[in-house]
């Protein structure tokens, strides 16, 4: 479904904050398949999603979707293909905008920008209905505007966007990150049950060592630019987060000292 | 104030509106600070009185309005296509547009129409009576403000809306925001022309200056609009936006009648913005200091 071949991203080139943020990357993810990605801060993992998603232009290397050279495509040509979620729940929505106009850009995902009306009596029904399967009684706040709404609420709206229009590739960059535990463990929940039943090919990069063994199938660890291991299978099957952390130390060659990936 | 006047200052104000319509749409939508506005406004009645000198003037107005188009894409492009900041993509606009104001009045710094037809001497013809600008300004606006209200209920109008918001949101949905910008500075400045062109053939007179603090009239007008007649929905701030543009038309007539020179008429509404936007941050002050001075006792502190 995704492959990266020799992806690699510099920033500030020939300047003394040059920095190797991927270096020659390479990754391959089946149909269907659930990838948690861990490492610590600064390994890189955003800028892989930021490659991946068009964000920035990457300087060698190839990255194939379902078949498509994307490589060149400009962000928003391959964003009809790839759903994201920000850790910042503010990006993934328009604030002054209300749930229901979110809902209904969202929807004409891949369509042209024209004069049709921007919802209809039919689409609103139709997105009350999917809202109304998050369970968080967003259904009845149709006309509200999404800057009224709590972070995790406005996460599991976007997590909803992301996926309206089925996308090849979704791409979770911490999405839970800056919620409370509660509402954290509820977007996650929402997260499985939407890949498990659109059966998503997703990626999701998370700092919680417990919830990359919990979820999808596969987990890859970055350092440095480098995906340092791919652990999936058997293997994954009897991974436990000692191991996990020993490998990981003795892989990388430092200490995990990260303690915020430890945590909980 | 005579009857006259009054008619007179709710004439220019509903005028004024379609460039305050024009601005709210790039600064209060798309969220841009749009400089281009002091020149497209004067392209707009160049071309205006240009045509209404060779006896078109409701061509005129079509005509102003596609300049105006013309001149926003500039800024757009300069902003989106060769990354300047937005603010100095406008200023460069402006001052390009200057030399093409005067190109497109054959190098002369202004122009009277001299009993040549305008749209506003047509209609007085058809309908008759003291009131026909009035109303031929009211019906072009109120005509504005729908069709304004619908393309902003489109879906190309939910996508600009939301490029102001979040543009990497807009992206992320699969949709160019260059394009939107375009579109959003280039219908924004058009209205500007056009309300350029209907001024000129209001006032029979073109000249080159006249657009000099445009942009800061018009947001005078947007920001009197929203707090007097508020902003709970669409339309409304609409409506609020034309009527901010009266008001304001109003506080400068009262000012004049007052006995303020016309020459400090520009320094007024500098003053009028800075206080406007600064309003927050001054009611902030003022309690703080009324805090401080409060004559009751501070909470008592643990
Ligand atoms: N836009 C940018 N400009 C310059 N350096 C960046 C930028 N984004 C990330 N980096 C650098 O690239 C490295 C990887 O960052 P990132 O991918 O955000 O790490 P992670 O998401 O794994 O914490 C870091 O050293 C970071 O400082
Ligand atoms: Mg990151």
């Amino acid at each position: 479904m995704l492959k990266l071949a020799g992806v690699s991203k510099t920033f500030s080139i020939g300047s003394i904050n040059e920095k190797r943020a991927l270096d020659r990357v390479d990754l391959s993810l089946k149909p269907g398949e659930f990838v948690t990605v861990i490492g610590g801060n600064g390994a890189g993992k955003s800028t892989l999603f930021n490659c991946i998603s068009g964000m920035y232009e990457i300087e060698e290397g190839q990255i194939i979707l379902d078949g498509m050279d994307i490589t060149n495509q400009p962000e928003y040509k391959r964003s009809r293909y790839i759903g994201r979620v920000f850790q910042d729940p503010l990006k993934g929505t328009a604030f002054d905008m209300t749930i229901e106009q979110n809902l209904a850009i969202a929807l004409g995902k891949g369509q042209p920008a024209d004069f049709r009306p921007g919802v209809t009596k039919k689409n609103i029904k139709y997105l009350q209905e999917r809202l109304a399967l998050l369970d968080l009684g967003l259904e009845d706040r149709m006309k509200d505007k999404v800057g009224l709404l709590s972070g995790g609420q406005r996460q599991a709206l976007t997590l909803l966007m992301a996926t309206l229009v089925k996308p090849k590739l979704l791409l979770l960059d911490e999405h839970t990150a800056a919620l409370d535990p509660a509402i954290a463990k509820k977007v996650m929940e929402l997260t499985r049950q939407l890949v498990e039943k659109e059966n998503l090919s997703t990626l999701m990069i998370t700092h919680n060592m417990k919830a990359s063994l919990e979820f999808g199938t596969r987990t890859i660890m970055m350092h440095d630019g480098k995906i340092i291991m791919d652990i999936k299978g058997e293997e994954r099957n009897t991974m436990t987060v000692d191991k996990l952390i020993a490998q990981f130390e003795k892989r990388s060659g430092t200490a995990l000292e990260n303690d915020r990936m430890l945590l909980s | 104030m005579s009857f006259q006047a009054i008619i007179g200052t709710f004439e220019l104000g509903i005028i004024y509106g379609i460039m305050a319509l024009g601005v709210f749409l790039s600064f209060r939508t798309l969220n841009m600070p749009d400089l281009t506005v002091d020149g497209s406004f004067v392209t707009g009645a160049a071309v205006s009185v240009v045509l209404s000198m060779s006896g078109h003037p409701i061509l005129g107005l079509i005509l102003a309005f596609i300049a105006g188009g013309g001149a926003g894409c500039i800024t757009a492009f300069l902003h989106t296509k060769l990354k300047i900041q937005a603010l100095l993509a406008g200023i460069l606009a402006m001052l390009a547009l200057y030399s093409i104001n005067l190109k497109i009045m054959s190098g002369r710094a202004n122009i009277a129409l001299l009993n040549q037809p305008t749209v506003f001497s047509e209609f007085e013809k058809i309908i008759g009576g003291d009131y026909s600008k009035l109303i031929l300004a009211s019906l072009i606006v109120l005509f504005l403000i729908i069709i304004f209200y619908l393309f902003l209920n489109t879906r190309l109008g939910f996508l600009l809306r939301a490029t102001g918001d979040n543009d990497q949101m807009v992206r992320a949905m699969g949709v160019n925001t260059d394009m939107t910008i375009f579109v959003g500075l280039g219908i924004a400045n058009a209205f500007v022309a056009l309300c350029g062109a209907l001024l000129a053939q209001y006032q029979s007179y073109v000249d080159v200056g006249m657009g000099v603090g445009m942009v800061v009239i018009a947001l005078a007008s947007v920001i009197i609009g929203e707090v007097v007649f508020g902003i709970s929905s669409l339309m409304r701030r609409l409506f609020a936006v034309v009527l901010g543009s009266c008001l304001y038309r109003f506080f400068i007539a009262i000012a004049l009648e007052l006995g303020l020179p016309a020459d400090d008429l520009k320094l007024v509404s500098a003053l009028i913005v800075a206080l406007a936007i600064s309003a927050p941050v001054l009611k902030e002050h003022y309690n703080r200091l009324k805090r401080k001075y409060s004559p009751t006792k501070p909470p008592a502190s643990k």
